[in-house]
């Protein structure tokens, strides 16, 4: 993998001193960074460091403590009605699980936000979405239900989902948790072919350190005691020149520094 | 905006030109008369023009896509289309696309309908004299050894099924005693047999309304509880994984239940009993009969073995719902809809089955003339 891959474009997602955690007790405070166009983009940490957190924040499913989540100008935190509507419409996201609906066959699931945003007619919906699943190599199980699928096929067809409205920015919480090394690698692949060839702008929240090095442009790394941002960059570059132990310790998988 | 022009050159091509912005809204109003361009003349070479797009989606994509994958005696071509967007349109094969390669499953005959549905109630069948034949040895081992039973679960499922079931019970017993009441006084008192009413309410209530609506309520109620949670720790595997720690799931999960309700039952029986009787002595309050009166005159009418009969069938009832309810969420299948199915599925059995076994309990109760 080409470790000097150049950050792209201007910035889409800007996260401004935030303050976030449950019931007003913060976990994570002032964290700043931004997510620039075309990139993908990992927000990396331990268990219970808060990186799903974040996720939440930025899809707007948990309002945060404090701090503002920009998308262009539009702030995700304080925005309502249309404006929120609007900033929803340009992202999708693959939940941890894949959240794919039980009853509904593979093309049902991605047709769904088709049927429902477009007025598109019936067989171009249906062109559509069988293309989605064909990006992500199940074009052969578009009449399976989930449930007769593998953990790894319904990630994919999430992160389909997820794109049936061509999205700006994709996020995707723990893509790779649960699946087998060879199945996680070909999901990373599948990330990086769609990031370079369609543009899309991916922020994926994990721990998994293949996925990082594969699949990430860029990344920040958040730790639970330090509440907020220990280090941010390129993983490569974090791994081989990071003076912190604690970065070093995360990216070359060895126990926790003494004392941190 | 995005637009497109069709024209044919002398050469014998039709040239489809495609200018400006191919996403959504352009594919909304260009599907049809561009495909419509495209099929009219299938013999008719043609080339697609993209040399004007701008910008172009994955529904724009889904546009050429849909240009090039339909098989027809001459070729269709996209051309000049700018290197990200081909990029794009490169990353899908059309031909692949052309039929679905994973069509929906036929619709099954009608026959094979009916034969499907008949095996599955074999099979249900089957279970379920499998799971009481597992069920009657947990609760033997339970009666022969007592100190096996997680009685800490016993105590937590009865308060649950038991006592906050009370309010609900005293509700609908209480409305049960004044209706039969009011609906039993108005036309006896033309006859001057009021006070009858005691007798009425006391027999019904203590062999069978008592009994059954406490048992309905505990269908509803707690029947349809167990089947939802065990349901959903059988989708979360979690029965799995105590088969495979060797602890078995009836003796786990079931006899616990079972027997909180066997204890449960007879006694939200005895509390819905009395409610219905003050619900019947407060309405007849109102026909001039006062509490002292009714009560000797229900003390009267009732005998032990009145009594008895009601109280006798709680204990089936408890045993019954509780025996349902874990079957069904036991047999619960995966997928989203599969736990509020097994909690359906759970309630009803319970009705129709508490239904059948009060019938069963009257007709002996007949035979043997009690």
């Amino acid at each position: 993998m080409d470790g000097t891959r150049a950050a792209k474009g201007e910035p889409i997602i800007r996260v401004v001193g935030l303050d976030t955690g449950y019931d007003g007790v913060p976990i994570l405070k002032d964290v700043t960074f931004e997510v620039r166009r075309g990139e993908v983009f990992g927000i990396l940490g331990g268990s219970g460091s808060g990186k799903s957190t974040i996720l939440k924040n930025m899809i707007g499913l948990l309002p945060p403590i404090r701090g503002r989540i920009l998308f262009g100008d539009q702030d995700i935190v304080t925005a309502e009605g249309d404006v929120r509507e609007r900033i929803l419409s340009r992202f999708g996201v693959m939940y941890q699980s894949g959240a794919l609906f039980g009853s509904m066959t593979l093309l049902e699931n991605v047709r769904l936000p088709l049927e429902t945003a477009t007025d598109l007619p019936g067989d171009a919906i249906d062109l559509v979405a069988r293309m989605k699943l064909e990006l992500v190599g199940l074009e052969a199980f578009t009449g399976h239900l989930p449930a007769e699928l593998s953990g790894g096929m319904q990630k994919r067809a999430g992160i389909a989902r997820a794109m049936a409205l061509d999205p700006e920015i994709l996020f995707l919480d723990e893509p790779s948790s649960g699946l087998d090394p060879i199945t996680a690698a070909s999901l990373d692949a599948t990330i990086r072919r769609l990031a370079d060839g369609t543009g899309v702008t991916f922020v994926i929240v994990t721990h998994d350190l293949a996925s990082i090095y594969t699949a990430t442009d860029r990344v920040i790394l958040i730790e639970r005691r330090a509440k907020g941002i220990i280090a941010e960059g390129d993983p490569r570059r974090l791994r081989e020149e990071s003076d912190d132990p604690r970065v070093r310790a995360f990216f070359r998988r060895e126990p926790e520094p003494a004392g941190t | 905006m995005a637009a497109f022009a069709v024209s044919d050159t002398p050469q014998g091509q039709r040239v489809v030109t495609l200018t400006g912005r191919l996403d959504a809204a352009a594919l909304q109003q260009m599907w049809a008369p561009v495909r419509a361009a495209v099929a009219a003349d299938p013999g008719r070479p043609v080339v697609v023009d993209a040399s004007g797009v701008e910008y172009c989606d994955g529904a724009g994509a889904a546009l050429l896509v849909e240009l090039l994958r339909h098989a027809r005696p001459a070729p269709v071509e996209v051309r000049n289309l700018r290197p990200p967007f081909d990029a794009l349109l490169a990353q899908f094969d059309a031909k692949r696309l052309e039929h679905d390669l994973d069509p929906p499953a036929r619709r099954v005959p009608f026959v094979e309908e009916i034969g499907r549905a008949a095996s599955q109630v074999a099979r249900d069948l089957r279970l379920q004299i499998s799971f009481i034949g597992e069920t009657t040895a947990a609760l033997v081992d339970a009666v022969l050894r007592p100190h096996r039973v997680r009685w800490r679960d016993v105590w937590r499922i009865a308060e649950r099924a038991g006592v906050d079931a009370l309010p609900i019970v005293a509700l609908i017993s209480f409305l049960l005693g004044m209706i039969l009441a009011f609906q039993s006084a108005v036309p006896m008192k033309r006859f001057g047999a009021e006070i009858f009413v005691a007798d009425l309410i006391g027999l019904s209530m203590l062999r069978e309304l008592g009994p059954l609506m406490t048992a309905i309520l505990l269908a509803g109620r707690s029947g349809a509880a167990f089947a939802a949670e065990i349901g959903t720790m059988r989708v979360n595997q979690e029965v799995d994984a105590l088969t495979t720690m060797g602890l078995d799931p009836v003796r786990f999960l079931v006899t616990p239940r079972i027997i909180a309700l066997v204890m449960m039952a007879p006694l939200l029986t005895l509390f819905a009993n009395v409610v219905g009787l003050v619900g019947g002595a407060v309405t007849m309050q109102t026909f001039g009969i006062p509490f002292i009166t009714f009560f000797r005159e229900a003390d009267a009418a009732v005998n032990l073995q009145d009594f008895l009969a009601g109280f006798v069938k709680t204990f089936f009832f408890a045993i019954l719902i509780g025996g349902i309810g874990c079957l069904r969420g036991l047999q619960t299948a995966a997928g989203a809809s599969a736990v509020g199915d097994a909690a359906t599925r759970a309630v009803v059995s319970c009705i129709i089955m508490l239904v059948v076994v009060d019938g069963l309990f009257a007709l002996a109760y007949y035979m043997l003339d009690i």
